[in-house]
């Protein structure tokens, strides 16, 4: 297990700014259109995490046009060009699946002061 | 040069290539070896060396005929052997063999012991599709009909059937060196490779040819 983490050690992307389940972030995305490369941003709340290593991904979560959208990231791909934190939540566990059954107002998170 | 050496599986991860598409990896702890007999011709009929692979825990005991048998190359007991095939004969018996021998080769075939899984049935054992699980089927995972009648009033030799599945030697072939580690001994190839995690593997070069 100690041969694994430290193969892993130098893919991790250590520079991307931490975040926590219930955030509210911004994911600028590195999308590749034929030889063109342009960057695309994902805005949503953090739902989940989960895994470790460089097998470590996050869930986000966003309504889209009244559709529930979720897009599941690898944390360490670097595709990822950066992660915005916009808003910092304070929940009570650790995987906020109970929000799939919410919309609008009952769908807020308590902000962190 | 030789084929390949011993090695043992470490585990699977995955890494990420640059344009950040993940790639699962198995890391295999290849080596160090050591060269505990050498095979020729005139002697054996064949070409091959016998490698031992040095270990962190030496064996707890060793037999009179194999003490003898590391004695004579003057290498320390190992626990497993291995032959393979090499094409120079500047091997001396007693070298160390490493992971440089896969140098300038970009595939690999691994041979591994796959995970024992028991007594299974034919769906899981040969692929069988099975029956429907509802709407009154009271056909679900049984084999079916196993031949005909009268003629040949027998199964047919090697008919699927359910019994010991796993547990067998298997090779991959082609696998990918994703990344070398010489200092560490540690090669990591592209997908998967057979065996539990800390079990054996012999590590060969798909590009190796066997000249007579």
């Amino acid at each position: 297990m100690e041969i694994i983490n430290l193969i892993e050690q130098s893919y991790l992307r250590k520079d991307l700014t931490p975040f926590n389940v219930g955030d509210t972030i911004r994911v600028h995305l590195k999308v590749k259109e034929g030889d063109k490369e342009r960057i695309q941003v994902f805005e949503g709340v953090v739902i989940a995490k989960r895994g470790s290593g460089t097998r470590a991904t996050f869930t986000v979560r966003k309504i889209s046009f009244g559709i529930g959208v979720e897009r599941i990231f690898p944390l360490h791909s670097k595709s990822i060009e950066k992660i915005e934190v916009v808003r910092r939540a304070k929940v009570r566990r650790a995987k906020l699946y109970y929000l799939r059954k919410l919309k609008g107002k009952a769908a807020r998170l308590k902000e962190k002061r | 040069m030789i084929e390949g050496l011993i090695g043992k599986k470490i585990g699977m991860t995955q890494i990420f290539d640059e344009d950040g598409t993940a790639i699962p990896v198995t890391v295999l702890k290849a080596g160090p070896c050591v060269v505990v007999q050498k095979k020729t011709v005139e002697r054996d009929g064949y070409k091959a060396v016998q490698l031992g692979l040095l270990e962190e825990k030496p064996p707890k005991k060793i037999n009179k005929p194999l003490e003898g048998h590391f004695k004579r190359a003057n290498v320390p007991p190992v626990r497993k052997l291995k032959e393979f095939y090499y094409d120079n004969d500047d091997i001396k018996e007693g070298a160390q063999i490493t992971l440089e021998i896969l140098e300038g080769c970009e595939k690999v075939n691994v041979t591994g012991i796959s995970k024992g899984k028991g007594f299974q049935g034919v769906v899981k054992r040969w692929g069988f599709k099975g029956g429907r699980a509802s709407h009154g089927s009271m056909f679900h995972r049984a084999p079916g009909s196993i031949g005909s009648s009268t003629f040949p009033a027998r199964v047919i030799k090697g008919k699927r059937l359910p019994g010991r599945m796993g547990g067998e030697k298997v090779t991959v072939r082609n696998l990918k060196i994703v990344k070398i580690d010489k200092e560490n001994h540690l090669l990591i190839v592209k997908g998967a490779v057979p065996g539990a995690n800390g079990s054996y593997v012999f590590i060969k070069r798909a590009d190796f040819k066997r000249k007579k």
